[in-house]
This record gives structure tokens, C-alpha cells and sequence, in this order.
């Protein structure tokens, strides 16, 4: 998308191969935009231009100063691919500021269609250069471009939340989440610790290494394997919020009902998926072990379990989301006042949607990072297998 | 050497490469292979598929035996029961007067598969140690071992790479590696150049023989590729299938021992080659 290629015959260059049709789209939006207002004050409309719009005219001019720059910077700089793309990207979080100054100054947003159409048009110039930075291999590609998408989603989320008036007891904005996070981060981290290291922590290696225990017998013990999968498909369907309050009367209020909870949802998709990977060994593959004079011990240590390691990682990832939510569930059942689950049953009667909030942001990042962790080793221990191969 | 058992062993084609044409052999070698009256019953669904019927079969120390056949006549089951990776219904073999299981559990032989069989996780070098490590050696001596039989066939520089980096016949250079690191005097072989095009095939063939003839191992070879039989061997078992027995056992001696991919051009080759396929014939027309 930066420039066309220097091979194209300049006596045949035409509009068409000359011009970024796509940008002077975007320029026809922008002007378009500035025909409309940008908010209210007062019930006077405020423009984009005049003393009542604060500093505007000065993001718009940074936003053109940057796409102009962007546009006309070479295509690499020292070590830098495509520097226009990151000057752009300067540019549309400087149109991404615009809102937040004029909130600043007072100015009603909810019916400024002007700043909207611009916001629109910003976020259009974004796609483009993310089109263009998903093109760069390495680290731009695989972290930059998604945690570019991530912030490009809180950020919309933010402008769009508080630019028309949200009520936080529906949807809090961004900020309003991490400064709830920020004031409860003790008694955050005290239930992180009592649900996450104390419950998840020991009811998924429980769970997970029983699973992986009782398959390795019932591979050996085949009468095990028939009647243990079928309960595999009962237990799966098992509802939390039936097993959960009957734990807590069998192992009361602490960990220990929570970890009961985890293992009964974590203890089959480890059986079902170590059985699965302790059947993966090709005939052939078994029969040169055999060759080799190797018993049952040996076998399953150097062919087997490796070749199982896919299907084992798989029970593991989908397990780690089991336990965090089994965890959470149990919690609303009965718990020592601490605990994921507990803060957010009590916050939400108190109408502190702020803390529940955050707790869902600490969950999802505690389950997001397990899940990654996991997903990693996967890729350290299994990089020999074709679908790792390669990436 | 046992005289062959087959129906046609007079036949006029035949006759100037039997054993009484051929000239003066030294002393017969021991036996490392002797099958007598060996069968194999499938049982299945419907009707039980015999896929051995009374195969006798004598191996000596040196020869290289290529059992040809159709698909279906028992040939890789032959070789599997030898290896002890099936039980005959009835019959015995006898490994260096062993039972199969005493052999394999001695790890007397080598055995190289129709596909490499390498482990994916594991280095090429590890891949051959495979073997070495469960039975034992020290560490040193299965880094010894590795890099002599990569060195041996020819893929020296290649250690650390993984099976999926290389090519399909490199591959099944490695499992013919990982079977020759065991040191086996006895390496049977299961069509280890099926899946492998003419052209790689025929190098590996030299090699083979090469091989062969440097180490004096005795080798036993399933093939459905005439030129492939003939070129390598010392004698070709034909077999025909349905029941799976053993048509005709021609002997090469009319072929030096120390062979070129250029033999194939001499009519000595043409002949034993004619004899062959007159065999296969046999065996096809029951079919119709």
C-alpha cells in the first residue's frame, strides 16, 4: 500500500497507478466530517472551527501533517520497515485523542456526527496500516499487530462508552475498570491468590494427573477404558452449578470444595485425551520397538508418551479454562469471605459493578496467560510435530 | 545350500543356472535361517485366509535372499514370523537354532520397515541410538555406534537434523542405519525402497550391495521389483499367493558377487530376469 513499485513505465503512468484512490476516499470522508458539528455545550452546537471547539483545528492539523508524512516517508528506514506506517499510526491516535480533549472541555458528544465521521475515518486509516504492519514477519506481526488490535478495541471501547454517556452500572469504561483495579489491587490480589493459587493450582493437578493416571492403567486394563469413556460423556455434561453446592456440603467452605469441583470437570478431558494420544502410535512404529526386544515400560517411555504429548497438551488447555471457571462457580456456593467468585457475587448486590469488573479482567487475564503458558511449553516440547512445524 | 524346492526347477530354461551348471562352490556356509513346513491362518469374518501354506525355506550365512511375489502372497508375513512379529500357526523356524523369540529378545537381527518408521522427535543421530539405548550401551558407545552407520551410509553431517528435513530416501538411509547399528548379523528387510523413485531407488541398490558385500551380513529382502531382486541377490524365492507358498528358488551364481548398476545390461541378468517372471506367471494364473 505504500507507493507503487519504481518498475511501472512513467510515460504510461496513468491516474489510475498514480493516485492511492483508497486515501482520497478517506481525505472526501474527512472533509465531509468537517461539515458537521463536533458536539453540543451548553445546548449551543459547537463546530469544528471558533473558539468554543478548543484545540481541534490543531489534532486535525497533526492527523494531515502525520498522514502526509507517512505517506511520503521511504518505504525503509535503518532497521525500521515501513516508518510511514507508524507515523500514520501516530496520526490516528492523535485523532483517537481529539474526544477525549473535548470531554475535557466540556463538550457533549452524543450528537457531534462530525466527530464521529472522523473517528470512522481514523479507524478506516488504522486498518490500513495494520493491513501494512501484518505484512512485516518477526515480532511485528506476531505481537505488535495483535496488541496494536487490542488497543485499538479499548480504545474505541472508551471513546464510545463515555462519548455517548454509558452508565458505568452497564458498561464502566476502560479507565474507569483499571482505576477500580488500581484502588482494590490488596483485596484483588487476596482473591487471586485464595481462587487461583490456592484452589485452581491443586484442583488441576489433581484433576489432570489422576485423568492421566487412570488412562495409563485403563490402557492396560481395556475393561477400564469401556466403562470409564461412556462416564467421560456424563460427566461432561454435568452442570457446575449442580456439583458445585453439593461439594461445598461434602468438603466445606474452603479450598478443598473448590478443588473437588475442578477435578470431576478436568478429570475426563485428560482420560479421554491421554487414551486418545496413548492410541496414536502407528502399527509400524510399535512393531520396531517390538524388533528391539522392548517391554511394556520402555515402549510407552520412548514412543508412546511422546507421541501422545499433541493429545496430552490438548487436555491440558482445555482444562485450564475448566478450572478457572469451576473454581469461580464453586465460590458462589460458600467460601471464607475471599475468593474470584465471592467478590464478584457480593460486588454485584452492592452495585460496585467497578470490582466485578475488574475481577473479570483479572480472571480473563489469569485464564488467558495460563492458557498461553501452556500453549508455549506446547510449542518448546511438541515442535516436531507437524502442526508446529514451520511457525 | 538346499536345492530348490520348486516344480520347475528342471525346466530348459532354467537349467544354465542351477546349481550343477554353476561352477565348484566352497563348502557349504551354515545355516542362519531354516523354516520347515511353516503355515499361517488369518482367521477373519468370513473364511480363515491361509497366507503361509508349508513354506520350507533354508538361509545361509552370507546369502542374500529376495523374496519376490505378488501383493498377497505371504512374502513380508514370511519375513515378519522370522522376525517374530507373527506366530505361525504350525511349522518352526530356527534363527541361528533359536526360536524367533529367543532371537528377537537377543536382538540377533535388524529389522528395516516398507516405511523409515523414524521418530519424529527425535534427532537423526538419536533416531539410530534408538535401538542402542534400549539395549543399554553406554553413551559413548552409542555416539560410536551412530556416527559409524550414518557415516556407512552416507550421511555423515546430518546428525542433528530431524527425520521430516530430510528426504524420503535419506530417510530410509537412517532406518537402514538405526538397523545396522545393532550389529546384526542377520538384516531382513521389508520392500525399504517401495515408496521411493527409480532413480533413488537404483543408488540405494548399489549401496545396498556395496554394503553387503563389505560387511558379509546375511540378508533376506522382500521386493516386488524383478530388477530389482535380481540385481541384489544371491538367490530369489518366488512366491504366488492364495495360499501363499514358494513357486521357485533360483540361484545367481551366474552373477558376480561384486555388482555395478551396468550388470543389468548382460544377458546373465536378462536370463535369471526371464526366470523370474516365468515363475510370477505361475503363480498369476491361478488367478484366471
Amino acid at each position: 500500500m505504500s507507493g507503487h513499485p519504481a518498475t511501472v513505465d512513467p510515460y504510461r503512468t496513468t491516474l489510475r497507478t498514480a493516485a492511492d484512490w483508497g486515501l482520497v476516499a478517506l481525505a472526501l470522508l474527512a472533509l465531509a466530517a468537517l461539515m458537521l458539528p463536533l458536539g453540543t455545550r451548553d445546548g449551543a452546537v459547537v463546530g469544528w472551527f471558533g473558539g468554543a471547539s478548543g484545540a481541534a483545528p490543531l489534532f486535525l492539523i497533526g492527523v494531515v501533517l502525520a498522514v502526509i508524512a507517512g505517506r511520503s516517508a521511504p518505504r525503509r528506514l535503518a532497521a525500521i520497515q515501513y516508518p510511514g506506517a507508524w507515523v500514520e499510526l501516530a496520526g490516528v491516535a492523535l485523532a483517537l485523542l481529539l474526544p477525549l480533549h473535548l470531554m475535557n472541555e466540556g463538550v457533549d458528544l452524543s450528537a457531534g456526527w462530525g466527530l464521529w465521521l472522523f473517528l470512522v475515518v481514523a479507524t478506516l486509516l488504522l486498518w490500513r496500516v495494520m493491513g501494512t504492519l501484518a505484512g512485516v514477519p518477526g515480532w511485528t506481526r506476531s505481537v505488535l499487530v495483535p496488541g496494536l488490535f487490542g488497543l485499538g478495541l479499548l480504545a474505541g471501547w472508551e471513546v464510545l462508552v463515555r462519548g455517548f454517556g454509558v452508565p458505568a452500572i452497564l458498561l464502566p469504561a476502560p479507565s474507569r475498570i483499571a482505576a477500580a483495579l488500581a484502588a482494590n489491587a490488596p483485596v484483588l490480589w487476596d482473591d487471586f491468590r485464595q481462587t487461583v493459587l490456592v484452589s485452581v493450582l491443586r484442583g488441576y493437578v489433581m484433576g489432570c494427573g489422576a485423568g492421566f493416571a487412570v488412562a495409563i492403567l485403563a490402557d492396560r486394563v481395556p475393561f477400564l477404558a469401556r466403562g470409564l469413556l461412556p462416564l467421560g460423556n456424563l460427566a461432561s455434561a454435568i452442570p457446575v452449578v449442580g456439583i458445585a453446592p453439593i461439594m461445598v456440603m461434602w468438603f466445606g467452605f474452603d479450598w478443598q470444595s473448590k478443588a473437588a469441583v475442578i477435578v470431576v470437570m478436568t478429570f475426563f478431558p485428560m482420560l479421554v485425551n491421554t487414551l486418545a494420544g496413548l492410541g496414536n502410535s502407528e502399527r509400524i512404529q510399535l512393531d520396531l520397538m517390538r524388533s528391539y526386544g522392548a517391554g511394556y515400560g520402555r515402549t510407552l517411555v520412548k514412543l508412546r508418551l511422546p507421541n501422545a504429548l499433541p493429545f496430552l497438551f490438548n487436555g491440558l488447555k482445555i482444562n485450564s479454562t475448566l478450572a478457572l471457571i469451576g473454581a469461580i462457580v464453586a465460590e458462589f456456593f460458600g467460601t471464607p469471605v475471599v475468593g474470584m467468585g465471592f467478590r464478584i457475587s457480593t460486588e454485584v448486590a452492592r452495585m460496585n459493578l467497578d470490582i466485578v469488573w475488574a475481577t473479570i479482567a483479572v480472571a480473563a487475564l489469569t485464564g488467558s496467560g495460563f492458557y498461553g503458558g501452556l500453549a508455549l511449553l506446547e510449542r518448546l516440547t511438541t515442535a516436531w510435530h507437524p502442526s508446529m512445524r514451520g511457525r | 545350500m538346499t536345492s530348490p524346492t520348486s516344480p520347475d526347477a528342471t525346466s530348459p530354461d532354467s537349467r544354465p543356472f542351477d546349481s550343477q551348471g554353476a561352477a565348484p562352490r566352497p563348502a557349504p556356509a551354515p545355516t542362519v535361517v531354516e523354516a520347515r513346513k511353516l503355515s499361517l491362518v488369518y482367521p477373519t469374518a468370513d473364511r480363515p485366509v491361509t497366507a503361509l501354506s508349508e513354506v520350507d525355506l533354508t538361509i545361509a550365512r552370507g546369502d542374500f535372499v529376495s523374496l519376490i511375489g505378488p501383493s498377497g502372497c505371504g512374502k513380508t508375513t514370511l519375513l515378519r514370523v522370522i522376525a517374530d512379529l507373527e506366530r505361525p500357526t504350525s511349522g518352526a523356524v530356527a534363527i541361528e537354532g533359536m526360536t524367533p523369540e529367543q532371537a528377537r529378545l537377543k536382538r540377533l537381527y535388524g529389522y528395516v520397515f516398507q516405511a523409515p518408521a523414524l521418530y519424529p522427535w527425535r534427532t537423526v543421530e538419536r533416531n539410530v541410538m534408538l535401538p542402542l539405548e534400549i539395549m543399554g550401551l553406554a553413551k559413548a558407545e552409542r555416539h560410536a555406534r551412530a556416527r559409524e552407520q550414518l557415516e556407512r551410509v552416507g550421511l555423515s553431517g546430518f546428525e542433528r537434523k530431524f527425520p521430516w528435513q530430510l528426504s524420503g530416501g535419506m530417510q530410509q538411509r537412517v532406518s537402514i542405519a538405526r538397523a545396522l547399528a545393532l550389529q546384526p548379523d542377520l538384516l531382513l528387510m521389508d520392500e525399504p525402497f517401495g515408496a521411493l523413485d527409480e532413480i533413488t531407488r537404483d543408488h540405494l541398490n548399489l549401496h545396498l550391495t556395496q554394503l553387503w558385500r563389505a560387511t558379509g551380513k546375511t540378508c533376506v529382502f522382500v521386493t516386488h521389483s524383478i530388477a530389482e531382486a535380481v540385481f541384489l541377490s544371491t538367490r530369489i524365492v518366488v512366491m504366488s499367493p492364495r495360499p501363499g507358498r514358494i513357486l521357485d528358488v533360483i540361484d545367481c551364481d551366474a552373477l558376480p558377487r561384486e555388482r555395478t548398476l551396468d550388470i543389468r545390461e548382460t544377458p546373465e541378468f536378462a536370463a535369471i530376469a526371464h526366470r523370474v517372471r516365468e515363475g510370477l506367471k505361475e503363480g498369476h494364473s491361478y488367478d484366471d
